[in-house]
Order: C-alpha cells, then structure tokens, then sequence
C-alpha cells in the first residue's frame, strides 16, 4: 500500500497530464459523434455573449453587402408576386385566410460566429430556446442552404455546417427526382458533394441542385448549387457530383430558420409505435 | 510573486479572447489561421508549480476548444505540450536551464527560436492529428501543420519581442 501511494505521489505529474489528456480525448472523440457533442460547444451563455458583442462590431462593416442581398431578395419575391396569375378572380372560392394554418413557420436570426476553415465547421446564432428553437430545425439564406441546428441554449443555437463533414443532407437534382445525399469532403469551402445519385439519372454539368422533399427538416426546392463536374463511383452504380454552392459560405449574416410544424406527424407515421 | 499572477491570469484571459476573436478569423490563403494563445505556456514562468502549470494549459486548451467549437482537441495538444515543455527547454536553453534562471526576455534570440519551434510544431500535429482523425489524410495533416506552424511561430517571435521588458 506505501508503495503504491509512493508511486502516485513520485508521479503525479504523469499522472495527471495522463488524466487531462484522457479526457480531452474523450471530448475528442464525442465530438467526431453526431449528436453527441453536448458539453463543449459554443451555444453557451460565456461564448455566446462574447460573440454576440463581438458582432455588434463587426457587423457594421457588412452592412452594405448585406442590404444588396436583401434588395434582391426583395425584388425576386416581388416578382413571384406580381407575375402569379390572380387565382381567386378566376375560381370564386373563399379562402379563410385567417384559419389558414401553413406547413411551414419561418423566423430569422443573425450568425454571431461562422466557422468555414476546418474539417468539422459550425455557426453559432443569437437565437435560442427562448425563440422557441429546437434541434433538427433546417437554416437557409435567401440563396440556399446554411445547415442544421444541432444544439441550443437558452438565448443561442449552434448550426451544424453544410461545411462539416458529419453533415448529411437530403438533396435532389431539379430536372428528375433522382435523390442523393448531399456531404462534404473538406476539402473546399464552395463545393460540396452529392452521392447516391443512381447512374440512370439524367445528370449534366451546370444542372440545378434542390433539396429533396424526403427529409422532413427541409421543405423541397430550396437551391442549394449547380453541378461542377461528376464521376462514377467504383462500384459503377453510382455518381458522386460535385456541387458549387449558390451560398458564399464565407459571407454570411442574416439567415431564415424553417421549422416544419408536421414533423411529430410525419415522424409518427414513418415509425409507428411497436405494439 | 504576486504581481507575477496577476500577469498570468491577464495573459490568459486575453490570449483566449484574441484567439477566438481575431486569430480564429484570419485565413490566411483560405484557410490557414495561427495559435498564438499558447504563448501563455510557452512563456509560463520556468519555477513553477507543474501540477498547476497542467492544469492551467488545459483549462486554456479547453476554453479555446469551446469557443472554436472542436471538441477537445487543442486541450489535448496544451497538455502535452505543458508536460513535454522542462524537456524541450533543457534541449533549447542547455545549461543556462539546469540552474532554473531562464528570463525569456534575456535569452539568446536563436535558443529562443529553437524552443518555439519544437513546441509550436508539436502542439500543431496533435491538434490537427485530432482534428481531422483520419490517418490516411496524413499528407493533409502535415500540410496544414507545416503552414499553420511557419504562420503562429513568426506571430509568437513578433508578439514576444514586441511585450518584451527588456530595457536598453
């Protein structure tokens, strides 16, 4: 027993860096899990308060860029407003519209820290739990899409990138209904790569990428970029496309948070309680 | 002894709040950006308490990691830098080491590179082994060492002589 409390105390110092370093591991590798890196992520209150004072800052600096993107938001919704053909003149049913409950509920929020340079990239936002955020709720721009929240706090939420290569997504191209999934090999920070598309599909260089109508976080048609070139995997029976973002990872400030309000509805049918 | 804490404690704090704020945005060339927050274990007094040095690396490793959002990866490459750094500073310093009176602002300017050097180039392939956790993109891995390391060594000589006491 003397020898054994001898040797913890000769060396303690092993020991402890031992310790440290197990742990720090452990994060580590929880952290190269989806879903499981809880503890130690930039949603908290401490970094989340620094980065939004940080941003109160910055942001000036963007302002102009920001309000070109929003005018051009403006003038396409504008557009898709005036060019669709006055239906209810025609078909003299009453709609309610005040009963009308839609699909989808929308809000926006403004990236406080964005990460794009490593392998494993997330983006932190000012909105939380309070905002009635939760996870697995889809983050789009007016261009295309940001990712997926993969955690919140109570006044913030950390994005899980499209730039990350944990992320899966479900993606579509637009002229067939061919669906893939859409992951990052980490190497650039404009394109990313679709996989899965089956070899019978019509695939072109410069065809428009959409998201795919299977997932239940994002609704389908959100653009996400254009092919850039494609290759048959090894197998033979698959495409591997690489896909250039609309979105300029880089550049990002305001963004939209989609929450589908059927989800508990479609996840209850797609997995029925075992009897 | 007391106003030798006081420095630490401001060092840390500011060093970890460079790190996220200004250091984690830089980009160079798309995507290499310099650590200098370990300035704070590469200067670390040399008479010290190496329990509490560990410690202190790794609580620094770890705030970087929660505010970078990577997990445990640079607490991981902090420890064993604080635990490698009496080895390193007997190979750099020598002689002047084994008496425990290095003044890093008094030491010769080639020692004081060799000792950057070893650690800045360690503590990078740990974390960037732990960041990408893929042995076959070892080629990436040495690729962004080698850049990141060349970058935070030159910033850490720059930062070092620029706080430096010494007086002419």
């Amino acid at each position: 027993m003397q020898q054994i409390i001898n040797f913890v105390i000769r060396n303690k110092t092993f020991l402890l860096f031992l310790l440290l370093f197990v742990i720090s591991l452990a994060l580590t590798i929880q952290s190269h899990s989806y879903h499981k890196s809880k503890f130690i992520n930039s949603a908290n209150f401490l970094t989340g308060g620094v980065y939004e004072s940080a941003n109160g800052i910055s942001n000036y600096f963007g302002l102009k860029e920001q309000n070109k993107i929003l005018v051009e938001e403006n003038n396409k919704l504008r557009s898709q407003i005036f060019n669709t053909i006055d239906t209810s003149a025609i078909v003299k049913t009453y709609i309610d519209s005040i009963s009308y409950k839609g699909r989808y509920k929308i809000q926006s929020a403004e990236i406080i820290n964005n990460n794009y340079t490593s392998t494993k990239n997330y983006l932190t936002i000012n909105k939380g739990e309070q905002n009635a955020i939760k996870e697995d709720l889809g983050v789009i721009t007016s261009k295309g899409i940001v990712g997926i929240i993969d955690n919140t706090s109570n006044g913030y939420a950390r994005i899980l990138s499209i730039l990350n290569t944990k992320s899966r997504i479900n993606a579509q191209l637009k002229s067939s209904h061919h669906i893939g999934s859409l992951e990052w090999d980490g190497e650039s920070s404009t394109i990313v790569q679709l996989t899965d598309i089956l070899k019978f599909a019509p695939v072109r260089e410069g065809d428009t990428i959409i998201t795919g109508g299977q997932s239940s976080i994002f609704p389908q048609g959100i653009p996400i970029g254009t092919i850039e070139n494609f290759v048959l995997d090894i197998s033979g029976d698959t495409y591997t496309v690489n896909v250039k973002l609309f979105n300029d990872m880089t550049n990002l400030s305001h963004v939209y948070i989609i929450e589908n309000l059927d989800t508990q509805e479609i996840k209850l049918l797609e997995n029925p309680i075992d009897e | 002894m007391n106003s030798l804490n006081f420095n630490s404690i401001i060092r840390f704090v500011v060093l970890i709040l460079a790190q996220a704020l200004i250091f984690n945005n830089i980009n160079f060339m798309g995507s290499i950006n310099p650590y200098p927050y370990i300035l704070f274990i590469l200067l670390f007094p040399v008479k010290n308490n190496r329990s509490l040095f560990i410690f202190l690396s790794f609580m620094l490793g770890l705030f970087v990691d929660i505010f970078s959002d990577s997990g445990g990866i640079h607490a991981a490459a902090c420890v064993t830098i604080a635990f490698i750094r009496p080895a390193v500073l007997k190979f750099a310093f020598g002689m002047v080491y084994e008496h425990q009176n290095i003044k890093f602002d008094t030491t010769e300017f080639g020692n004081r590179v060799i000792y950057f050097s070893i650690i800045i180039v360690l503590h990078h392939f740990i974390m960037f082994l732990l960041e990408i956790f893929n042995i076959s993109n070892i080629i990436l891995i040495l690729q962004k060492t080698l850049f990141s390391s060349i970058f935070t060594i030159i910033l850490c000589i720059l930062i070092s002589i620029l706080f430096s006491n010494k007086k002419r």
